[in-house]
């Protein structure tokens, strides 16, 4: 379980975390931290950088200054050792569309040298209810499909972190509502999670805490024991009506 | 239904614990971290190299589109040219690497672009996986696909113009050369993709940088097609050599800062 030795519980420290890209600001001074197997939803409006904040985390995207620790750890030094933790979904799929369903998992098992590969892709595709689909090429599938696929090829090598940027992405109902089961149900340990999504109700839902990022800024955060749905949305809008 | 349940230790340096449950079967297994531990550079250029190589093998985007380019550039100088003697030697070799860089640019561009589609490049950045491993595989890929299209367009050349281009020496010219161009066109195919107008700015970027190795090939090609003796063909060939050299270490090295960001 994380939390064992070398850091005290934290699955993710930030602080004064910045990203500019030219004289857009698209991140400023951002502090989070986010224990072992907390979740914390990231809302905002469109253009405040939750996206930024999401790849920065999963060390694609450098901080132009501030301070990130995963687990402990930096991930400028310890690159590998952070991006084996990292598991990411977006409303990008990283799919290979003209690999099939069952090869995008075999090639990411290769990067991440999992082993007991095939074993592991049947059950990532039993969850994602894909498993009938497994030698269809990507492009075949339907939008949904592929960000079920997507799922399924983050959470390939189990990672405890879980950085998730619209995840409910071209999701069905049914499928929304079993995104946490599609995403966690192979762990022991809860993983730790920070997702981004525009669906207020999904996300107040799945996690604990809830932020709201505008401006590159969080500029609000509550408990989910601290607060109703109610007023937390309201709350939200009146930030995102300011925000935008 | 929790199919299995695994507890992990991360902890840099301990063993990683793994509970599998399945059916009623209780497997615990622990492995060391050395076992589960990232695989080797060699294996991920090699995981890289094959999903290149799959995705080729059922699209031929790649191969099509330059073999329909080197053929239609070498068809058009066979009838712009009325070539014979002395004019063939001086203006054939020239004629071959145009066709072979001109369509190679197609290739690299198609290739870094795939990556783009469903930004499968931030996949392959957030693997624990050296920057320098993808440039290698996509690098070789590119070669080997590049290498195709050469070995595909000599024989017709050799038919078109009537030169002996079939024999080791000019394979040998060729590859060295292709080397060079492929690890430079991987690295500027990667800067080319995050800039507006992409198509246009890799032959820009990629032609002025190429222009060395071009002329050493040009010039190595043209000494053997003319019986020139191996003691004149040299200095050409080790230049290339030392271009080679000089391109992959120099593009290995900053490929990791031009993905990403
Ligand atoms: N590669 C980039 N180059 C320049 N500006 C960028 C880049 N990526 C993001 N930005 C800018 O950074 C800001 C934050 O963008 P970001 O994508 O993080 O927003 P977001 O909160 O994810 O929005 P959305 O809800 O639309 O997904 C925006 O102003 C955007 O224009
Ligand atoms: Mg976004």
């Amino acid at each position: 379980m994380i939390g064992a030795q070398g850091f005290k519980g934290k699955s993710i420290q930030a602080s004064l975390l910045a990203k500019s890209f030219g004289s857009i600001h698209a991140l400023r001074e951002v502090n989070l931290e986010v224990g072992a197997g907390e979740k914390v939803a990231i809302f905002g409006p469109n253009g405040s950088g939750k996206t930024t904040l999401i790849k920065v985390m999963a060390t694609i995207m450098r901080p132009s200054s501030g301070r990130l620790h995963i687990a402990g750890m930096n991930p400028g030094e310890n690159g590998h050792d952070v991006r084996r933790l990292i598991g990411v979904v977006s409303h990008n799929t990283y799919l290979y569309d003209d690999l099939a369903v069952e090869e995008n998992l075999a090639f990411y098992g290769r990067m991440y040298g999992v082993e007991n590969v095939k074993a592991r892709i049947t059950n990532g595709l039993r969850r994602v209810g894909l498993e009938r689909r497994s030698r269809d090429r990507v492009r075949t599938l339907s939008r949904g499909m592929q960000q079920r696929l997507s799922i399924a090829r983050a959470t390939l090598h189990e990672p405890p972190i879980l950085l998730l940027d619209e995840p409910d992405t071209g999701l069905d109902e049914a499928g929304q509502a079993q995104l946490w089961e599609m995403l966690t149900s192979g762990y022991a340990d809860e993983p730790t999670v920070v997702m981004t999504t525009h669906n207020l109700k999904l996300g107040m839902s799945l996690c604990s805490r809830w932020t709201v990022l505008v401006d590159g800024e969080i500029v609000s955060e509550v408990a989910k024991e601290n607060s109703s749905s109610e007023s937390f949305q309201a709350l939200y809008r009146r930030y995102a009506g300011a925000g935008t | 239904m929790r199919a299995f349940r695994r507890s992990i230790d991360v902890t840099p340096g301990l063993g990683r614990s793994f509970v599998a449950m399945g059916d009623g079967l209780t497997a615990a297994i622990s492995i060391s971290r050395a076992a589960v531990g990232p695989p080797s550079f060699f294996r991920q250029v090699g995981a890289i190299l094959w999903k290149d190589l799959a995705v080729e093998l059922r699209t031929k985007d790649i191969l099509s589109s330059m073999l329909v380019f080197g053929l239609i550039v070498l068809v058009i100088f066979n009838f712009a040219f009325e070539l014979r003697g002395e004019n063939l030697i001086l203006v054939a070799p020239g004629v071959l690497w145009v066709a072979f860089v001109f369509a190679g640019i197609l290739g690299l561009g198609r290739s870094m672009a795939q990556e783009k589609e469903r930004s499968s490049m931030e996949g392959l950045l957030l693997c624990p996986v050296d920057r320098g491993a993808i440039f290698v595989a996509k690098m070789l890929g590119n070669l080997i696909f590049i290498v195709i299209l050469e070995a595909i367009t000599l024989p017709i050349f050799a038919a078109f113009f009537n030169l002996p281009v079939l024999t080791p020496g000019v394979g040998l010219i060729v590859v060295l050369g292709t080397l060079g161009f492929a690890s430079v066109g991987t690295l500027f195919a990667a800067i080319a993709i995050n800039t507006r107008a992409r198509e246009v700015m890799l032959p820009i970027l990629l032609f002025p940088i190429i222009v060395p190795v071009i002329i050493a090939s040009v010039k190595a090609t043209a000494f053997v097609l003319d019986g020139k003796p191996w003691a004149e063909i040299w200095p050409w060939v080790n230049l290339l050599i030392a271009f080679d050299v000089i391109f992959l270490a120099v593009c290995f090295v900053t490929f990791e800062y031009v993905i990403g960001e």
